[in-house]
């Protein structure tokens, strides 16, 4: 029997302070509150975080106010774009130190913090430095104008590459920004502000404010900020929404999701097999776009079960630093409570459950990948996003039924076409309603294509020539 | 990890449920496919079909798997266990194929704990030369026939061809498909050649190359080699060797999946060979990963997988001795072959 030996990714490259202050203007201030962020696969205390208050947050906006008026707007996109070339490279020479401590901090395995995260944090650097100088020619007129200071709040899925789809357009357009990382992945958000002054940017460009929820409310209704940016919960994304109601602020919202991949009996089995699992359990489950709701047709379902079902058994789940781990730790205990909850639900209406043999760590926060069968458009788990890796599988028919049951959901960020029918894609992409439609293949990304939802997974366009629009005023 | 109620089931595999009912070990629900091209070309274009980005990227990220430690001593000493050391040259001689056979008998004169390889591989002409040289050394002598490696040649030379070999005391016969015939879609006539090839072989092993080099697309593969596996096959390999493009890891993730579904389908397990262009301990490490997460463990041995290669044995025993002594020694410090 083939056994892999253990193949741990050194811990060595990283420095992780015992304690972090915000950084405003350029420089680090010690924060008044402090908290502590942990390692979700081993529950050990990382560092001490500060928690801004508001007055924190206030000179923070005041700071991007100032780099704005004063350096920003005035600096020409030819020089923005040197800056945002400059990040973009030192992002790539500490990649290793970027993606370790993206996983220490997150729970996401190496090879995906190390193969995925970091390599398209660094892409959409580089991308938008390319727009910089070329924003006349972006289609919204001669020399649009960019916002002012954009107050950008993200979530601890992809820590650094939400902080990345945030900063670089944002600067790219000529705004500044200040920033806030979610509470429980702080940490490259933080060294991401070491990189901005090893890049010598200017002071006050980009600002970091960590915090909890107090936090971000007080950065999104800040009088001086005039974009909110935002990526989460749509529970959140609401009240973000009343909170800028009436104001001048630009929004936009990228929300949750419970995308349907839907694979039909011509599929190419063994590929679509590969998506199903990429779909659900990339990242833990803990993407807002994941195939959380499989549509098998009736006539190849069970095969495609019998296979997924051979595949799973094969996923290897544990410590993230491990570089064959394909599953890491789920990233909080309170997300672990939420998964759990759900699958219970799942479990007591009726639907099937099912997981591989698989032995989870002692310590830390571990959910061993799941299916849930029988599930019908009636089951909360068909509906609610769990945002863990948690699979509901359902049955369509007709490619009529398969629209049906896809739209058939408050949201509508993302979804999975798997056929060997050209026409049927281009045929199922025109009615589904949602963002982004894969046709055999799941989530990809690419910082060129546009990225957002219909309905509740919110609104705006991140990527792309499209993501400008969010941060100009046109 | 594995669980082995999934990874070697007897589930029902994809849509050959529908193709006549057939039950697990009823290899004889495929009887009579042969009979005509429609009737194959009926089954084989109805195997689902193979993404090539999809098989590319699963053959990429498998070949991320990091194997160190004792992972990579297990895995170098089952790949030497497993290489077909050939040499397929018009240049060969007696002497050459003496001192390729005392090679796989003892890869390593300065370490006898180095396994030896699983067979030699050469040309018709040399296998009298071979067969002496490796009798009773449990190294299985194998030889390319059929008019390798362009298999343009008649039927009854072919044949012919195979009987002279195993006559000559070859135990594996590695026969190539009729390229022109599969592409133009006369399944039929290749089918009935691996057949009679089969026959001619009596007992020795026969071992189907594909030359999916030259077969181009993903889904050709999938066809021929279950084409390959429903005439009898009891191998199916990559390449000759002889054309610009030889075996590669999604080629050969495609392949195992061919087996993986066969053996659910009909009970009968088939060995995979890839063959050309595996050089390096990395490379042979790959595929063993990708047999491991395809497959599985049943095919971790070297009588349902080979590696067809010549220069790749060295780098195996290159590694080996670095991982035991900690130091790389030169080139000069291996044998050549």
């Amino acid at each position: 029997m083939f056994e892999y030996a253990p193949a741990p990714e050194s811990r060595s490259i990283v420095d992780i302070k015992p304690s972090y202050g915000l950084f405003v203007d350029g420089e680090w201030v010690d924060g008044e509150i402090r908290n502590k962020t942990v390692n979700p696969a081993t529950e050990e205390v990382l560092a001490e975080v500060a928690w801004a208050t508001e007055a924190e947050v206030d000179s923070a906006v005041r700071a991007a106010r100032s780099a704005y008026e004063n350096v920003w707007s005035r600096t020409s996109g030819r020089e923005r774009a040197k800056y945002l070339y400059r990040i973009a490279r030192i992002i790539q020479e500490r990649s290793r130190e970027l993606a370790v401590l993206e996983s220490i901090d997150n729970g996401k395995p190496i090879r995906e913090s190390r193969d995925v995260d970091v390599p398209l944090v660094a892409a959409h650097f580089f991308y938008y430095a390319g727009w910089a100088d070329k924003l006349s020619y972006a289609g919204f007129g001669e020399g649009p104008r960019p916002l002012g200071v954009a107050g950008q709040v993200i979530p601890w899925n992809f820590p650094l590459l939400m902080l990345a789809w945030k900063i670089a357009p944002a600067l790219a357009c000529g705004n500044t920004v200040v920033l806030k990382p979610a509470e429980t992945t702080p940490l490259t958000a933080l060294l991401f502000a070491e990189i901005c002054q090893e890049a010598d940017l200017p002071p006050g460009v980009v600002n970091i404010v960590t915090g909890a929820g107090d936090t971000g409310h007080a950065l999104v209704s800040h009088p001086g900020v005039d974009k909110v940016a935002f990526t989460g919960s749509t529970d959140v994304g609401r009240a973000i929404a009343r909170a800028v109601a009436g104001s001048r602020k630009k929004l936009t919202l990228e929300l949750g999701g419970k995308a349907a991949n839907i694979v039909f009996d011509d599929a190419p089995i063994d590929q679509a097999v590969e998506g199903i699992v990429n779909g659900i359990f990339f990242n833990q489950g803990h993407v807002c776009c994941a195939g959380s709701r499989l549509l098998v047709q009736e006539s190849v379902y069970d095969d495609v079960l019998a296979s997924l079902k051979r595949r799973m058994a094969l996923l290897r789940v544990g410590d993230p630093l491990d570089k064959n781990t394909d599953i890491g730790a789920i990233n909080s205990a309170a997300q672990l409570d939420r998964i759990r909850t759900l699958s219970e639900i799942g479990a007591s209406e009726g639907a099937t459950q099912w997981s591989p043999p698989c032995s989870l760590p002692d310590r830390g926060f571990w959910f061993a990948p799941t299916i849930f069968t029988g599930v019908t458009q009636a089951h909360r788990i068909a509906r609610e996003e769990i945002f863990g890796p948690v699979l509901s599988v359902l049955t369509f028919r007709t490619p009529a039924e398969a629209v049906e049951k896809a739209n058939n959901t408050p949201y509508g960020l993302s979804a999975g076409v798997w056929t060997d029918k050209g026409s049927r894609i281009l045929w199922m992409a025109d009615r589904l309603r949602a963002g982004v439609v894969w046709a055999n293949t799941f989530n990809k990304f690419d910082p060129s294509a546009p990225f957002g939802g219909y309905k509740e997974s919110g609104y705006g366009r991140e990527g792309g020539r499209h993501g400008l629009e969010a941060y100009l005023d046109v | 990890m594995i669980n082995h109620e999934y990874v070697h089931g007897r589930q029902p595999t994809f849509r050959l449920s529908r193709l006549g009912g057939m039950t697990a070990t009823a290899t004889s629900a495929f009887a009579g496919i042969g009979r005509s091209d429609a009737a194959l070309r009926t089954f084989l274009h109805g195997l689902p079909g193979v993404d090539q980005v999809g098989a590319e990227q699963r053959a990429a990220m498998l070949g991320t798997r990091s194997i160190k430690t004792t992972a990579k001593a297990w895995a170098i000493d089952l790949a030497i266990r497993m290489v077909d050391l050939t040499t397929l040259e018009g240049a060969d001689t007696p002497g050459k194929v003496r001192a390729l056979c005392a090679k796989a008998r003892r890869p390593d004169p300065a370490d006898p704990s180095a396994p030896a390889v699983a067979a030699v591989c050469v040309y018709p002409s040399m296998v009298p030369v071979a067969a002496e040289e490796l009798a009773g050394s449990g190294v299985h002598l194998a030889s390319v026939a059929t008019a390798f490696p362009s298999g343009q040649a008649p039927l009854d030379v072919k044949i012919a061809d195979t009987r002279a070999a195993v006559a000559a005391g070859a135990d594996e016969i590695d026969m190539v498909i009729s390229r022109g015939a599969f592409l133009a879609g006369r399944y039929a006539e290749v089918y009935d050649e691996i057949v009679a090839v089969k026959e001619a072989c009596g007992d020795a092993h026969l071992k189907v190359i594909l030359e999916t080099g030259e077969l181009a697309t993903y889904d050709n593969v999938r066809r021929a080699s279950w084409l390959a596996m429903l005439a009898g096959g009891d191998f199916i390999k990559t390449s000759t060797g002889k054309v610009p493009v030889a075996a590669t890891l999604p080629v050969t993730l495609v392949m195992l999946e061919a087996v993986r579904d066969f053996r659910a389908a009909t009970g009968r397990q088939v060995g995979v060979k890839p063959a050309g262009g595996i050089r390096t301990t990395k490379d042979a490490i790959k595929y063993l990963v990708v047999v491991n997460e395809t497959a599985g463990e049943d095919w971790l041995d070297p009588d349902w997988f080979r590696f067809g290669a010549s220069t790749l044995l060295n780098d195996l025993l290159m590694q080996r001795t670095k991982l035991k002594t900690g130091h790389y020694s030169g080139p000069d410090y291996f044998t050549v072959d």
